[in-house]
């Protein structure tokens, strides 16, 4: 017990502990069976929620008021772009996943441009962003069913003894997230604006470029998302990314990321990406009806914050 | 409009005659921003299509205004409270579901559920105050709760509109049209109770420094409640406007409505943070969005595709012009 205290005062354990106890219910109701498809599966799907999750966990981790709005419609436009630029071909995969990463930076580079002119709040800089970019991305893949070239969903479906490639290499980018959060100069930078941002600017960190680069950060991912999406389900669509919305700020909040600032957790948005995706394997498992699904999803994420409660208030 | 002349009379005292002037036009400006918005966009409708600017046109064009025009007052109680609401679409939506449904085929029931919903909103409201949560999280996991429960409600498109709902919103009265009667009295009716009495004060207050109000004695879970239960109950009649409208509804009718009424409120002047609100320049944010994400397109022949994006450029554009107005404030 002694040695298990350490890990238990760590903030992500619980988030994992969460995703454990809804897939050891799921077995136990179907007993044991697809106990390790269920896990192959969330391991593929939490991927993508995992990638766009880090991006917002360092754009709410600069501070009060910080969030990303603009991931859905960054998802939906990139995913067109990478199909459209891919255009089926399999030797056009790097240069349409480079356009993604590149849509993807774009937008969320105009979003701190929107933030630094006019001075507003970012929720309001990134809301407005993604009314514009939703109909550029609506007028731009109008009609087309675009398929991802055959390689490209192979490489994005490919599994190895049960274990997606796609999340190995997710972990790899996770840790990369975690070092550059805890022991760069980048992620040290962004979490001393968070917890104070005038001591920050004090201290000599430039608070412009830094807040710059996250801001652009938390946009290629998503517009990788978008790529890597479009590759798993085999094509793009403007409402791909509508889920990720919800989806990567709770895997912030859940996964012990503080929404007042200044203390981030890369592991703990594995383990909530973990939990929401098994979560919705379990209700589909019990069979419940679209709107029940909906509803406990709902009812859950509000009670998890509940509990995890007592922080300041995003804005 | 008002809580800007409270906060800034303190430091305008020390400033010369000539300086008070300059300020006060910036200020005069900067409130009446929104309609200026409004009229330009009213403007370069008559000039695309004269024919517009008329009774039928106005009643046509301003359809779907009321339901926008409300959700906008309902966020705006909640962003003078320093929250915002996420999950108002979806919980107009719901209201939508309910109001075809239970509404119109037992009414006591329907209005049970209605009454609920709002209790929930007021619940929301202390929860989010007792346990120090941030509104965007909770309430963004009871957009999906609202969507579940709308889906359960009504698992197809359907249902009816109660007859004397829709005998209502289709009322027309001489000379002027419904919607802007409608959007007037809701207007002057929000400004009066939030703007002009002395609770009305207090809830602003709350917004602007909950600090102080705390320490002279009012109760902040208080004012968090009212003004979430405020919000549901504009929520509500946001629904029931929708569906005397559209007749008949479906589960995912108010979806885009938790942008458009955050746009909205920001639109009319509003600010994210200290209570700084206005009820009728959110209405005149919701008229304008509804006017120019739909009819003034229309009139300058670009394809509904990019109607979202109307509005997203028109809330960069006054804010853009926020931005140069208060330039000259300091």
């Amino acid at each position: 017990m002694a040695a298990l205290k350490p890990l238990l005062a760590k903030p992500w354990i619980w988030s994992f502990l969460g995703a454990l106890l809804v897939w050891l219910a799921t077995i136990a109701f179907t007993g044991g069976y697809g106990a390790g498809g269920m896990v192959t599966a969330a391991l593929s799907l939490a991927v993508f929620t995992v990638i766009v999750g880090v991006g917002q966990m360092f754009v709410i981790t600069l501070g009060p008021g910080n969030v990303d709005l603009s991931l859905p419609a960054n998802i939906g436009l990139a995913s067109a772009v990478a199909m459209k630029v891919m255009d089926g071909n399999d030797a056009m995969i790097v240069v349409g996943l480079l356009a993604a990463l590149a849509t993807g930076a774009a937008i969320g580079a105009a979003n701190y441009l929107l933030i630094w002119a006019l001075r507003i709040p970012p929720i309001i800089a990134t809301l407005s962003a993604s009314f514009i970019i939703q109909s550029i991305d609506i007028s731009y893949g109008r009609g087309l069913q675009i398929k991802p070239p055959p390689g490209f969903a192979d490489f994005a479906n490919w599994q190895v003894l049960g274990i997606p490639v796609l999340a190995i290499l997710t972990v790899l980018f996770t840790v990369g997230a975690a070092i550059a959060l805890q022991r760069m100069i980048y992620g040290r930078s962004v979490l001393a604006i968070g917890q104070n941002i005038r001591a920050a600017w004090l201290a000599g960190v430039n608070v412009g470029l830094i807040r710059f680069l996250t801001y652009t950060l938390s946009g290629a991912l998503g517009g990788i998302d978008g790529a890597l999406l479009a590759g798993y389900f085999r094509g793009a669509n403007v409402d791909i990314g509508n889920e990720y919305l919800l989806a990567s700020i709770a895997v912030v909040v859940i996964g012990g990321t503080s929404v007042a600032g200044g203390k981030a957790n890369v592991p703990g948005v594995w383990g909530a990406a973990l939990f929401l995706v098994l979560l919705l394997t379990m209700l589909n498992t019990f069979g419940v009806s679209a709107g029940v699904r909906l509803l406990l999803t709902g009812l859950i994420i509000v009670g998890v914050i509940t509990a995890a409660g007592g922080q300041k208030a995003l804005r | 409009m008002r809580p800007e002349m409270t906060a800034a009379s303190l430091d305008t005292t020390a400033r010369s005659s000539a300086e008070r002037g300059a300020l006060a036009r910036a200020r005069l400006l900067r409130g009446l921003l929104p309609a200026l918005s409004l009229a330009l966009v009213l403007l370069a409708i008559a000039w695309l299509n004269p024919r517009a600017i008329s009774y039928f046109g106005f009643s046509l064009m301003l359809n779907l205004a009321i339901p926008i025009a409300l959700a906008t007052i309902a966020q705006m109680f909640v962003i003078a409270g320093n929250e915002l609401d996420l999950s108002i679409g979806t919980f107009v939506g719901f209201v939508g579901c309910v109001t075809a449904t239970w509404l119109k085929d037992a009414p006591l029931i329907g209005v049970a559920i209605l009454l609920g919903s709002i209790g929930v909103y007021a619940l929301l409201g202390a929860l989010i105050h007792l346990r120090n949560l941030p509104s965007i999280v909770v309430t963004l996991g009871m957009s999906f709760v609202w969507q579940g429960l709308a889906i359960l409600v009504l698992p197809k498109p359907g249902g009816k509109a109660p007859d004397w709902l829709l005998a209502f919103m289709a009322f027309k009265p001489p000379f002027v049209p419904f919607p802007i009667i409608a959007a007037l009295l809701i207007g002057l009716i929000v400004h009066f109770g939030l703007m002009r009495t002395s609770y009305g004060v207090i809830l602003r207050g709350s917004g602007g420094n909950p600090a102080a109000l705390g320490r002279a004695g009012w109760s902040l879970l208080k004012t968090k409640i009212v003004l979430f239960a405020l919000a549901g109950l504009f929520g509500v009649l946001s629904g029931m406007a929708l569906i005397g409208i559209t007749t008949s509804a479906d589960a995912n009718i108010g979806n885009g409505y938790t942008l458009l009424a955050i746009a909205g409120v920001i639109l009319g002047g509003g600010e994210f943070v200290g209570g700084r609100v206005s009820p009728i320049g959110a209405v005149i944010g919701a008229l304008t969005l509804a006017l120019a994400a739909s009819p003034l397109l229309t009139f300058m022949h670009i394809p509904p595709d990019w109607q979202v994006a109307a509005n997203g450029a028109i809330l960069i554009i006054v804010l853009a012009a926020r931005v140069l107005i208060s330039r000259r404030e300091r």
